[in-house]
Parts: C-alpha cells; structure tokens; sequence
C-alpha cells in the first residue's frame, strides 16, 4: 500500500459533515471540511473549545465516521472500512497522543510502549527491541521499568509519544498534547515532535488551542462554524 | 488467528492485573460466588453422602428377596418355606458350610438422638450365622460378637454415634427387656452401620413372629448368574417374591431422599446464584465503567472489539471461577465427612450417613460459578466492545 498518491498527500478529506445528536438538537459540528495534508507535513489545529478540532482528528485517526463526505488517509478510503478492519488498519498505520496521556496504570513505561506491537507479526525479541528504540527516542531508556504513578507530566507524555511512535506508523495524530503540562515540559514534548517530522519523516497533524504550540507546525488551520480557514476569527 | 488470540491475552493479563485497584467490589463479587458453591457443594454432598451409604458395600453379585411387591423390608414378609426356596435356587454360592443365602428380620426400635434427644425410628436386624459370611465386610471395631440365644446386640457405628443409649456395654429396651450392647461394628460405611444386629431366633421369639423373616440375602457365584436366578425364583410357583440386587434395591430406596435433598438444594442454590449474577454484574459494570477510557485507548491503538469483549468475559468468569474455587473447598473443610442421621422416607427408619464432597460435586460447584461468571460478566463486556471510542477517550 502506498504512503500518499502521487502529489504526496497523506490524509484527503473532502466534504466531511459530522453531526451529533443532543436531546432533540442535530449539532453540527463540522460542516463539509475539506484537508489535505502531504507527507512528513507539520500541522496544527486550531479553534476555540467545541469547535470540532478533536472530532476533525478523530475522522482522520479512524475513530469516528463522517455522516457525509470523505476521508482518505494513505490510500485508503478510511469511512468506508468496516469497523473490524478499522481497528487493524489504525494498528498499522496511526499513531495517537492523547492530552492526559491516556497511559494504563497497571503496565509499567516498557509494558504500554509495547501495547500496539502486540498487534503485529513480530516476535518478542523484535518487540523488546522496538521498544527500546522507541523509548531511546523519546529520551526515556532508563525509565522503562516505571509505572505511569511515578513519572511527571511530561515524562508520562513522553511514553505516551514512545507508544505511539512504536509500530513506526506514517502518521501521528496530538490531541492536545502539551495541554496538561507546564511551558517546559510542553515544549520538550513540542521538541520531540518536530524531531520525529524532521528527521524521522513523521505526518503530525496536532490539535492545540496554545498559539505558542502551532508556532511549531509547519501550518496552521483554524476550525470556525465547522469550516477550516487559514486565519483565525476575527 | 494467533495475533487474535495475543490481543485477547494481552487485554485480559491488562485486566486482570488491574483488579487489586478494584479490590473491595471484586472481593465481594468473588464472597458472592464462594458463598453460593459452598452452599450448592453442601447441600448436594448430603445427597450424596445418603446414596453413597445406602449402596456401600454392595457388589454386584449380592442380592436381596422380599416379597412380591414390597418396595422395603419392612412391608415383606417370608416364611421359613420361602427362605428355603431362595437358598436351594442355583446360581447361590455355596462354600463348605452351605449357601451364601441369610433369611433375616426387620424391626424398629424407638431411641433418642444424641443430639436433639427427639425419639427416631432406629432400624434393628435379626440375623442368623449366614449373614456374616453373606457380608464378609462386616468387621467388630469395639468389644464383641453377641452370643447366640443371648440378649446381646451390637450396634452399627453410625448408629452408635447418633442414637442415645447406644454405647458399648449399656443397654437398651427390646420389647420391654433390656439388652447389652456388646460390640460395635463397621461395614465400609454401608447402610448396616445404621443398624442394630441381633439374633434372629431370639427376636422371633420376643416378638412373637413365629417363623418369618423379612428379607433373604444371599451372594451369587457371579454377577452374570443374578437373571438366571432371578427368573428361576419368578418362574416357582412355591414362592412369590421380588429378586433385586443389592445395590439397586438401596439406590431405589435412597431416589426420594436424594431427589427431595438434590432439588431443595438445587433450588436455594439457583435463588443465590441469581443474587451472584447480580453481584458479578455490578462488579464488571463497575470494572469496565471504571476504565472506560483505558478500554478506548485499547481500541484506539488498534484492538479489536471481540478480544476486548472476551477479555472482560475472561475476567469475570477468572474470578467467578477463583471465588467458586474458594467456596468448594471451604465446603469441603466443612462438610465433607460431616456425620448426620436423616430418616429414609421410603423405609420409615433412620440412615446414618456422612456428607460427601466428592470430585464431582467440586466439579460441579466451579462450574455453576463459571456459569455466574459468564452471565454476569456478558453484558458489561458487551458494552466494554460497543464503546464508542471517541467519546469514551474523553472520559474522566
């Protein structure tokens, strides 16, 4: 399967409505957005709270379908997967970072890195050394026997970029990911992002309501009414 | 397939090993469950206790006469012509002092219980010197055979242990004279422990039953030999009478006992069992409401909904299973070998017996406690799949 098409463009979205239900309220919340997003691409995500950022990430990350439109992420018509094949398809090709890390308490830093590996074909030899790659990666190799209690803010973030890099997926999909830590450890995280779209051909597409953060990507869209503009609202 | 099943291990070792975060609702869930198979395991160990007595020490080649129609001895009645009969029918092994075959006579004595001290219905058997090589496990633990002619019983050990006046070297009333007990006897737990043996002659007399017995029991040369002597018996024209083997005589005359206990426990055990489905219900409800997010991360990162659906399944029917485990052997430790007298409704007089936890009722336990599991554990699962994911990422 390819990466991108020809033009080297990762993720298409084209059109896509999403509506949600509240009581008798049709709420839309993304009104036939159109995106594309070439390989290795930075892009930030920007717009007041409610304003569809994380459900426009969410289309793209395969955890939510359109009610109308389409979305095309390396190749594959993703709103057309059945859910038993999204679920494997996200495995290969996705990877995620959550604000609140969304690590699991019970597995110590290695055990959550290793998580979606046990996903794939490869042997647990091959899987401890991903793992440590990705641990190396994100500057955490002698924290790998940590439990998530015992780590700060940004270290837990830290593992939780680890896991999300472990399976090597095109794309990495922030949900605001410096948005429960401190300026510091943000921009250590903000670093780490930039690295692995600079040096290790990453496509991050990163939802933030933090200027300071999207001063980073190489782009900046705002979502406003349920539509994407280059410019914030006045 | 194996990538599946890695998702579905994976997941459940993840859950699992959260439970100690959710101690209190999964010991409770688990007392629950423990509670229910122990009292599931109690109860039919009686039922199984009682069965295990009334059909101990009986091989398949011994058998039992009465006559034509008599459900239990104690509405048989045989003269000395039918017992003669029985004896001479080929097919009875016979040894250098003669026929396997002993004629033998059925009474109740009325005594105390030990432990209530409420008058019971205590069976007493006359016998002859035959019944003691027709039932060679018979064997004196405590002082001595009765001497023929004599006064003199000896007594069954369940008996002894249950019945008042029932000690080794007291006496007791038969037919307004006293008599000693001389020995105490066991018969690999078999139904003879419950009773009370004397000789047949002497409480003939007593009793004013001229010449007649209740019951014959004899030993065949071999199992195979019982239709043969079964059709022999049918076909005489001198007797009319009712030819069973041991064992299935006793098995019949335990069917009401057993099935009165095995559906009353049955029934207590289906009433807490529902409580326990109840209990498991709100535990995995708990379990999965408490790491909704967790779950959604699981399927965020690529894991399927059914390994995700049979991992919750997995938990609950784990520690359903743990706590059933817990309760069969604690009733185990508290029933097995428990001794206990109930009356035989189908002969009027008291059984001896102890409980029996056996192999198959702990198996029988940890399987109604999987059987809890699965049901309280299927539809939080069902729901820890249906998460829509999205959303449930959110979740605090």
């Amino acid at each position: 399967m390819s990466e991108s098409n020809g033009d080297g463009i990762l993720v298409s979205v084209q059109g896509a409505r999403r509506e949600f239900s509240r009581g008798n309220e049709r709420i839309r919340v993304l009104d036939g957005v159109d995106l594309e997003v070439r390989s290795g691409e930075f892009l930030s995500l920007m717009g007041p709270s409610g304003s569809g950022k994380s459900t426009l990430l969410n289309l793209i990350g395969g955890l939510d379908r359109p009610n109308s439109g389409t979305v095309e992420v390396a190749g594959d018509r993703i709103d057309k997967l059945p859910d038993r094949k999204l679920a494997g398809w996200r495995a290969r090709h996705v990877g995620f970072v959550f604000q609140f890390y969304n690590l699991l308490p019970v597995l110590n830093a290695a055990r959550n890195v290793e998580l979606p590996l046990l996903l794939t074909p490869l042997s647990k030899a091959q899987r401890k050394q991903q793992v440590e790659t990705a641990l190396s990666i994100v500057g955490l190799t002698d924290r790998a026997r940590h439990y998530p209690k015992t780590l700060s803010g940004g270290e837990q973030q830290r593992v939780g970029i680890a896991r999300a890099i472990a399976t090597d997926p095109t794309l990495l999909l922030c949900d605001e990911p410096t948005g429960d830590l401190d300026r510091k450890a943000g921009d250590e995280i903000l670093d780490l992002l930039d690295a692995l779209c600079r040096d290790h051909g990453k496509t991050v597409i990163m939802v933030t309501h933090d200027p300071h953060a999207s001063e980073r990507a190489d782009r900046v869209l705002h979502l406003l009414d349920g539509l994407l503009a280059t410019e914030p609202a006045a | 397939m194996f990538r599946w099943i890695q998702q579905v291990f994976a997941v459940t070792v993840y859950s699992v090993r959260s439970v100690p975060q959710r101690f209190g609702s999964v010991a409770a869930a688990m007392f629950g469950v423990a509670g229910v198979v122990a009292v599931l395991v109690g109860v039919l160990s009686i039922a199984a206790g009682f069965r295990a007595t009334m059909t101990a020490g009986s091989d398949e080649a011994a058998v039992i006469v009465v006559r034509s129609g008599a459900t239990s001895e104690l509405v048989s009645g045989l003269g000395r012509g039918d017992v003669n009969v029985v004896s001479e029918t080929a097919g009875v092994l016979r040894d250098a002092e003669g026929e396997l075959s002993s004629p033998e006579l059925s009474l109740i004595l009325n005594l105390p219980r030990r432990s209530t001290d409420n008058d019971s219905n205590v069976p007493m058997r006359g016998v002859e010197e035959e019944a003691f090589r027709v039932r060679d496990h018979l064997t004196i633990v405590q002082g001595r055979m009765f001497e023929w002619g004599r006064a003199e019983v000896i007594v069954g050990l369940g008996a002894a242990d249950q019945f008042a006046g029932l000690d080794l070297g007291g006496t007791l009333e038969v037919a307004g004279q006293p008599w000693d007990v001389v020995g105490i006897f066991e018969a690999d737990g078999g139904l003879e422990e419950s009773e009370i043996w004397s000789d047949a002659r002497l409480l003939q007399a007593v009793y004013r039953r001229g010449d007649s017995f209740q019951s014959v029991y004899a030993k065949l040369e071999s199992p195979a030999t019982f239709t043969s002597f079964r059709d022999e018996l049918d076909g005489d024209p001198r007797v009319s009478v009712t030819v069973a083997r041991r064992a299935d005589f006793y098995a019949g005359q335990s069917t009401l006992v057993t099935g009165l206990v095995t559906g009353i426990g049955g029934l207590i055990a289906a009433l807490m069992g529902l409580g326990a489905v109840f209990g498991a219900l709100n535990t995995m409800y708990t379990s999965v409401s408490s790491r909704t997010r967790e779950i959604a991360t699981l399927r965020a990162l690529g894991f399927g909904a059914g390994p995700v659906l049979l991992a919750v399944l997995a938990e609950a029917v784990l520690l359903a299973i743990v706590g059933g485990s817990a309760g069969a052997f604690v009733a185990w430790l508290a029933f097995d070998g428990y001794k206990a007298a109930t009356m035989n409704l189908q002969s009027f007089s008291q059984v001896a017996f102890a409980f029996d936890v056996t192999p198959t009722l702990l198996v029988q336990g940890v399987m109604y406690a999987t059987a809890i599991g699965f049901v309280g554990g299927f539809f939080p699962a069902l729901r820890a799949a249906r998460l829509p994911i999205a959303t449930a990422l959110r979740d605090v």
